[in-house]
């Protein structure tokens, strides 16, 4: 049995669902920050599985991938900051208890 | 003669108000004459131009000129709005006797208005007026008319109030302006009404559908009782005169030039204008005769106890008025006319006296004067003059006119007849009350009392010599009907020689029965107010119900003030207004309001301020579209 495109798909799918619940259902904002990288490695590996079966003489999907790694480092670094920025106002990363914004 | 000169005759003083309003007053305000001599300026050049257009007028067979008209606006094919002039008899008379009279005006203002702070704004509006005035008399089309026509109710309005500052003058102004309006109405309804009945808004094409019958029977009514309305208010005719005698917080050349002369001279210009429809609608014929007639008397009875020498001028202003307006119901154009024409000098001259008198008693109260014969000499002779012809004495100018319009009234209607004659004796009466109490005895002031009379004095020459250019117009205008050719030029008139003209009158029965009412009238002043055989205030204790409805004006300020404004208007109507703008325009755009409010309040449960639930909702929604798409795209 070879590996097809199907398989490749379907982990991704399966990642990014893993990551969609975590980022939904975690009270911790690391976690969720966590939950949130696999969702983004989901899509590289659709990315890049895209990019080797359909277009294999062109390295699109691979170049993508790699800028969805960078993009993704620097909204960690962001992210982190925003956390620890919370940490400190609130004595807390719960994010259920971040709701200031209540109507 | 160049086809631009009737334009220029308007445009002329429509220029100097330019010039003064943006170059003069912004830039030489410190050298206030140069706008009175700019204005003199450019009325001299109107009144140099009136007397050209009047030669050419009287030259041109059928005594009209042809001018060229401007297309104005086209409201769709074939109906369009020119601007254009009727240069005719009746226009050419006007021009003359509106020009004139506000040459005259503008240079005795100079003396008058000296040192006003508002000097070169009191110059602008006058010329602004004389502007409009001219150009009212000379409009071709009902548009352009009514245009002019509201220009000089502005004009009317800005000048009563040019002391804006005293709160009687804003008042007055305000006054003016509205129930001036109410009538403006009447002639807005009709100029539309014309309008949809006959798709024209050019004079002389409704004249001629007029004439032929096209335009007739109840619609020609209508529409000549609308136009009345018009000049009913213009003219402060009963009942819309309330607002003349008020309109005296004016200064008094505007008094003069506006309230005696032109502006309300105006609305009788209207009836002529529009003869040709009053002429085939009975009704509105006798209707204008019925309240001419009726204005007359109402007005001369309340002018005979009024102690403000303005306001008796101002009351015997409206009285001629419905003079004129009688002369036009039951004669024509050209008695009308010619009475508007002779009053309107010899009434310029009473107001140019009063203002006169009051520059050197500062006061208009003819209780606080008395014995200024010796001391105003000039002022003296030149007001008796224009008393006289008021007074409707042989020969001067008010006899010939007057004559003519009782004459004729006693030939249709005996019974206005009656009425215009009980006048003629309160005109005499109040106006020589008014000569015998300030010119007569010693004076009575207080103001001036503590500098004794001696600071009393005459006018300086600039008010005193267009005072006597006045009354040489006032003693001999009349005359130029002697022949018959005044009446001839404005249509109608029996031909006569001038002696026959001058002396034949003597010889008929009428002519003397209004002199010696008239005489009549004089004597009774005389005898109350001079030798004091009489004495006046026994007079007034004899009749008190009397006395105290005419000086508080038959109530009709109260009447207007209170009942129509305050209970009609004010409690009623008004009243109903402010509930419709409470409960329905109010409540409606609160209501909106408040449910958008309460409807937000509801929405905004739904933000809780947890993110994870909106992450949720975001994933839901793009689960929902995705399957959208599976299934329907």
């Amino acid at each position: 049995m070879s590996v097809s495109l199907e398989h490749y798909l379907i982990l991704s799918a399966l990642l990014f669902c893993i990551g969609l619940y975590g980022a939904l259902s975690r009270r911790n904002t690391i976690v969720i920050l966590m939950s949130i990288e696999i969702m983004l490695n989901a899509v590289n590996v659709a990315l890049v599985a895209f990019s080797r079966y359909i277009v294999p003489l062109v390295l699109t999907g691979q170049v993508f991938a790699l800028f969805v790694m960078v993009v993704a480092a620097a909204e960690v670094a962001v992210g982190l900051a925003i956390i620890i920025a919370l940490y400190r106002s609130r004595e807390t990363v719960d994010v259920e208890q971040a709701d200031l914004m209540k109507g | 003669m160049p086809h631009q000169v009737p334009w220029l005759i308007w445009l002329s003083p429509m220029f100097s108000f330019i010039i003064i309003s943006l170059i003069l007053r912004p830039f030489f305000n410190h050298h206030p004459k140069l706008s009175g001599y700019t204005t003199i300026a450019a009325i001299g050049i109107s009144c140099f131009l009136s007397f050209w257009v009047l030669i050419e007028v009287l030259k041109a067979p059928g005594h009209r000129l042809e001018i060229p008209d401007i297309q104005w606006v086209v409201i769709e094919d074939g109906i369009s709005i020119h601007l254009g002039l009727i240069v005719d008899a009746l226009t050419a008379v006007m021009l003359i006797v509106v020009s004139v009279v506000s040459l005259l005006i503008q240079i005795y203002s100079q003396g008058y208005m000296h040192g006003d702070p508002g000097y070169p704004r009191y110059y602008a509006f006058m010329s602004l007026f004389t502007g409009f005035m001219l150009g009212l008399v000379m409009a071709d089309n009902l548009v352009f008319l009514f245009l002019f026509w509201e220009g000089v109710g502005l004009c009317s309005y800005l000048l009563i109030g040019f002391w804006f500052h005293r709160p009687a003058a804003a008042n007055a102004a305000k006054k003016a302006f509205i129930v001036t309006r109410l009538g403006d109405f009447g002639f807005l309804a009709a100029i539309l009404f014309l309008f949809y009945h006959t798709g024209t808004f050019d004079i002389e094409r409704l004249h001629s559908l007029a004439i032929a019958g096209t335009l007739a029977g109840t619609t020609l009514t209508w529409a000549a009782l609308g136009i009345f309305s018009g000049a009913a208010g213009k003219s402060a005719q009963f009942p819309l005169h309330t607002w003349l005698p008020d309109a005296m917080e004016g200064p008094t050349p505007v008094s003069a030039l506006i309230h005696a002369a032109t502006m309300v001279a105006a609305g009788v210009f209207l009836v002529a204008r529009f003869f040709p429809l009053f002429e085939h609608s009975k009704v509105a014929l006798t209707i204008v005769a019925v309240i001419g007639a009726f204005t007359a008397i109402f007005a001369a009875s309340m002018g005979l106890v009024m102690n403000d020498i303005k306001r008796v001028v101002a009351y015997s202003t409206i009285s001629q008025l419905g003079y004129m307006m009688l002369g036009l119901g039951v004669s024509g154009v050209a008695v009308g006319i010619f009475h508007l024409f002779n009053h309107a000098f010899f009434k310029a001259l009473l107001f140019l006296g009063a203002g006169s008198v009051n520059h050197a008693t500062g006061t208009f109260d003819i209780r606080e004067m008395g014995g200024l014969r010796r001391v105003m000499p000039w002022t003296y002779i030149t007001f008796i003059i224009a008393a006289l012809s008021l007074a409707g004495i042989y020969p001067l100018s008010g006899f010939w006119s007057k004559d003519e319009i009782l004459i004729y009234s006693f030939k249709t209607q005996p019974f206005l007849f009656t009425l215009a004659l009980i006048t003629v004796f309160m005109t005499a009466f109040y106006i020589f009350r008014v000569v015998f109490v300030v010119f007569g005895g010693e004076y009575r002031g207080t103001k001036l009392a503590h500098h004794s009379e001696h600071k009393l004095h005459e006018s300086p020459a600039v008010m005193v010599i267009p005072m006597v250019i006045l009354a040489f117009f006032s003693a001999v205008s009349g005359w130029l009907n002697l022949t018959g050719n005044f009446g001839e030029f404005l249509g109608h008139g029996e031909a006569r020689g001038l002696l026959e003209g001058f002396f034949g009158i003597l010889g008929k029965p009428l002519p003397w029965l209004s002199l010696i009412v008239a005489g009549l009238g004089i004597y009774l002043a005389y005898a109350m107010y001079s030798t004091r055989r009489i004495s006046p205030e026994a007079v007034g204790r004899t009749f008190v119900p009397l006395y105290t409805t005419l000086s508080r004006k038959y109530w009709f300020d109260e009447l207007y003030e209170r009942i129509f404004v305050g209970k009609t208007l004010v409690n009623g109507l008004f009243v109903g207004l402010e509930a419709f703008d409470t409960y329905a325009v109010d409540g409606s755009v609160n209501g909106i309001a408040d449910k958008t409010i309460a409807t937000g309040r509801a929405l905004s449960r739904v933000q809780t301020g947890q993110l994870q639930l909106y992450g949720l909702f975001i994933a839901m929604g793009i689960v929902a579209i995705t399957i959208c798409f599976y299934f329907f795209g």
